[in-house]
């Protein structure tokens, strides 16, 4: 079946089994940025924004993305930049396979909430398992990243 | 100092943050045929009869092995030094199948889903056999795991295979029954702790294809590039001079990439077929069929006299070796190699046991490798200790612990599978460690416990700890440096960075040396066509054993620039000096810069390519020590155990990157800390494992981890690089004795089983109630 995906501003028709993932689209349409961790939703490696929020794409149906915006890191390079940055002087990316679906998901929360507590922080970035870095450099990044205007 | 001690960030940093191709899956040819393995349903079988025609037949698929159609030679894939210290008791298939996951057989199709569909297709008949799941039953079961007459061991290691037992060790010094029986004070308890699961969050993925040369190339998210160039050779019977293995970036370690994993299968399809082979195993795969690490039964015995003074150390154990040895005798040994010296003071020290086969999901190396273990249990029973001589725990530790300019016989008795080392601290700041970590976690107001609410209590509790930096006389590492026209460097070395910044801290140390800043050297790692040897990423070696390799190399590249230099001069060798990007004469009568020097020295005169290459084996290893403090709340109504701060003060020597260096010890703590509090491995009764993915087996999320304070010793390792020691172990170590202590301190209820739950506190104040 086909379906419409609009991938980082770029309209795209693509041909999809009716069982398959975003993620696996994804990785047929050339994007690289995109890992996966557990394939059950768990992890939040495979984050990617769908309309601007954060979702799971190794347990999401690409049926259910037809017709909406899909945002991988290769779509919010500024933004990217600027946390990813950050991450890098705290030395917080250290394996660097969950950063791109973190900063995604950083990246969505600084657009949604404004002037969040450390718990609210905590709280929207839960899923996204780190197993190297202890999470507090990250936390470290995020603080600053919330700090510079938008 | 000017480029080492100093938290300059990654250099890959900004490429992995924004997903550039980078990790093994992402390199892998789009034409790569995809392996899936068929794995046993069954904790012990016999394979009776495999039929694999139906598989063979189905669209798309290009090759199927099973152990009849692949080469039989028996080999460890724990990823080790050569000869391994582990038995060799795995062919790549096998007709008996030892645990729920092991290798049965292995498609390779077009696609994932004619991949998924063979693995149906294949029809297995098996005599199920009598597993042993319950290690302590394990040694003279009536079922041998082992039965095959090629399994060996490469030295003695105490392997008796008939027996159930992998490895066995002993040794002592003093008299331990004279002694226990002169101590006012003895205290002996056993513990259990668990098969906790690396979960790095890239699981083990790998590709091989062959290149234009008809050479294999094995592309592998490996920590031992080379050990897996040469297991590889031995397993399949190919001359180790046709393979070639490429480590990517890699998302993750800790341990569990050290062993091999899908290597033979991918390499013996690409040979087979022609075509390029990737296996990428699940979550699954990895939970249910990498390693884990070894699950113990520990006992400590301690002896004090009336003044405090500990004299006896007995630790007997018991370890789980799962379905295969990798790791068996050496994980166990570190369980008292790096515990052990702590109390360095002790007359009588015997430490001994057995490390068993079962038929269980195979243990190998994971981070703090034994010493977790060894020092939950140590740690736990030096707190009782104190409790029954009636000082603070704290105290008593630093009465007896290590100091600076003292020794352990320990050292000497006790490495890694063979005798250990003589060695002196040099650098041993433990001192300052405890009493920072005192000020720092506010132990005098805190300890032991503050009662909150009616149903809230605090406890604070604490632990030392101790580890290495490589083995030494063992492990070896190389690293070469080219110079460019242009005047910056290449830096060539086999140590294998696997997340942890080793590329970055390595060229630091580079630049250090020869003065120039770290953007002028480029790292490439872990190639073994292209790069030096290194032993590879673990017990905590790249700092110290790479590190140094790199600093000689630096060193030797520096005497040939200052000589090239002086010959373009026209002065003596000794009368020039390289000072940051100029090389000048002494007398500062004339310089050339290096861009101009090695521009020259590739173009125009007397053309000459400097590159030096320099080896290091250390004859030491300095082991980092730290102090860490756990501060828990707890409630007694619901079991709750909140971790509200945990404190680490860290004697790593010279920190050659501060931040990378915290980030290794938080990420360390947080593992402990998991294994301490979260971290459960449930088995069903059929020996399946049932905690196989992350809503089952729970590692710590941001939420669990409220504050983590951690600070570094001033201190400097005379035989580090730039004085620096290892980092990359020491931080997993002290969590679950310090948490352990701590809700001790705060319900009065000792627990000697990890992981410790709500429900285990629950359950422990209603007895206690009762």
């Amino acid at each position: 079946m086909r379906i419409t995906l609009t991938i980082n501003n770029l309209k795209r028709d693509v041909e999809i089994a009716p069982g398959e993932v975003l993620y696996d689209v994804l990785k047929k349409c050339g994007i690289s940025s995109v890992k996966k961790g557990c394939g059950t939703a768990n992890c939040g490696v495979c984050t990617v924004l769908l309309n601007g929020r954060p979702i799971p794409s190794c347990s999401y149906l690409a049926v259910r993305a037809d017709g909406h915006c899909i945002t991988t890191i290769e779509g919010v390079e500024e933004e990217a930049d600027n946390i990813g940055s950050l991450m890098n002087e705290e030395g917080a990316v250290q394996c660097g396979f969950c950063t791109p679906g973190f900063l995604l998901t950083a990246i969505a929360m600084k657009r949604e909430l404004n002037n969040p507590t450390e718990e609210e922080i905590k709280s929207y970035l839960l899923g996204n398992l780190c197993r190297c870095s202890g999470y507090e450099g990250q936390m470290r990044a995020v603080k600053r990243y919330m700090e510079v205007s938008q | 100092m000017k480029e080492v001690n100093k938290s300059i960030p990654k250099k890959e940093g900004m490429g992995l943050s924004f997903g550039r191709p980078a990790y093994t899956d992402d390199l892998a040819p789009q034409n790569s045929l995809i392996v899936k393995v068929l794995r046993s349903p069954y904790a012990f079988a016999r394979i009776k009869s495999i039929d694999t025609e139906l598989a063979e037949k189905l669209t798309g698929v290009k090759c199927v092995l099973t152990y009849k159609n692949v080469p039989r030679n028996i080999v460890t894939r724990a990823g080790q030094g050569y000869p391994e210290p582990s038995p060799h008791d795995k062919f790549i298939l096998d007709e008996y199948v030892r645990y729920i996951g092991d290798e049965v057989a292995a498609v390779a199709a077009e696609d994932e889903a004619a991949a998924e569909e063979a693995l149906k297709l294949i029809h297995v008949e098996y005599e199920v056999l009598q597993p042993v799941l319950d290690f302590e039953e394990a040694v003279d079961h009536p079922s041998v795991i082992h039965p095959e007459k090629e399994a060996h061991e490469m030295f003695p290691i105490g392997y008796q295979p008939a027996r159930n037992i992998a490895a066995e060790y002993n040794m002592s010094f003093g008299d331990m029954e004279e002694t226990i029986k002169g101590c006012k004070y003895v205290t002996s308890e056993i513990y259990y702790t668990q098969a906790q699961n690396h979960t790095a969050m890239e699981t083990h993925s790998c590709f091989s294809y062959i290149d234009l040369h008809g050479r294999l190339t094995i592309v592998s998210s490996t920590q031992t590039p080379f050990h897996v160039r040469r297991i590889v050779a031995e397993a399949l019977g190919i001359s180790i001079d046709s393979i070639r293995v490429i480590k990517p970036r890699i998302g993750g370690g800790y341990g569990g990439k050290q062993a091999l994993h899908g290597e033979f299968i991918t390499s013996l399809v690409a040979l087979r077929t022609g075509r390029p082979a990737k296996l990428i195993y699940s979550r699954e795969d990895v939970f249910e069929a990498s390693y884990c690490r070894h699950a113990m039964k520990i006992q400590v015995t301690l002896g004090a006299d009336e003044a405090g003074n500990i004299k006896a150390i007995d630790m007997n154990i018991l370890s789980n070796t799962g379905a295969y040895g990798e790791h068996a005798l050496t994980v166990f040994m570190v369980a008292g190699s790096k515990t052990l010296p702590i109390y360095n003071k002790a007359e009588a020290v015997r430490f001994g046991g057995t490390v068993v086969y079962t038929n269980l999901t195979p243990a190998g190396a994971f981070r703090g490798y034994g010493a977790i273990q060894g020092n939950f249990a140590l740690e736990s029973t030096v707190d009782m200790l104190a409790e029954k001589i009636g000082m603070d725990p704290m105290e008593f530790r630093t009465k007896n612990m290590i100091r600076e300019g003292e020794s352990s016989p320990v050292f000497r008795i006790m490495g890694e599978g063979t005798e250990g080392v003589d060695m002196v601290m040099d650098s041993c700041k433990l001192d300052y460690c405890m009493r920072r970590g005192l000020e720092l976690s506010n132990w005098h107001d805190k300890y032991p416990r503050m009662q909150l609410e009616a149903n809230k209590v605090r406890g604070i509790g604490g632990a030392i700890a101790m580890q290495g930096s490589g083995i030494p006389a063992i492990d070896m590492a190389a690293a070469a440096i080219k110079l460019n026209d242009g005047g910056f460097f290449n830096l060539m070395i086999g140590a294998t960075d696997i997340g942890t910044g080793s590329d970055t801290i390595l060229a630091q140390i580079a630049a250090e040396e020869l003065g120039v800043s770290t953007d002028k050297v480029v790292p490439y790692s872990s190639d073994t066509d292209l790069t030096p040897f290194d032993c590879g990423a673990y017990a905590s070696s790249t700092t110290y054993v790479s590190g140094n390799a790199v600093r000689k190399a630096a060193r030797k590249m520096r005497a040939l620039i200052e000589e090239a230099a002086a010959e373009k001069l026209g002065l003596d060798a000794k009368a020039v000096v390289m000072d940051g990007e100029l090389i000048r004469a002494k007398d500062c009568s004339c310089f050339i810069t290096l861009a101009d020097l090695s521009t020259k020295l590739y173009y125009s005169h007397r053309q000459n390519q400097l590159l030096s290459c320099e080896s290091f084996s250390g004859e030491v290893s300095p082991p980092p020590f730290m102090a860490g403090f756990a501060e828990v709340e707890i409630d007694t109504e619901t079991g709750n155990i909140d971790l509200l701060d945990y404190t680490a003060v860290v004697d790593c020597g010279v920190t050659i990157n501060p931040n990378l260096a915290l980030i290794q010890v938080e990420g360390g703590l947080v593992q402990g800390i998991g294994m301490a509090l979260y971290e459960e491995v449930k088995h069903a009764e059929n020996g399946k494992l049932l905690t196989n993915d992350f809503l089952k087996y729970h590692i710590p999320t941001r939420k669990e981890i409220n504050k983590l304070t951690v600070e570094f010793a001033e201190s400097y390792e005379p035989t580090g690089p730039h004085g620096a020691k290892s980092v990359g172990e020491i931080g997993i170590d002290t969590p679950p004795a310090a948490i352990a202590n701590a809700i001790y301190n705060a319900i009065g209820v000792r627990f000697t089983k990890l992981p410790i739950t709500p429900e285990d506190v629950l359950l422990a104040l209603r007895k206690k109630g009762r």
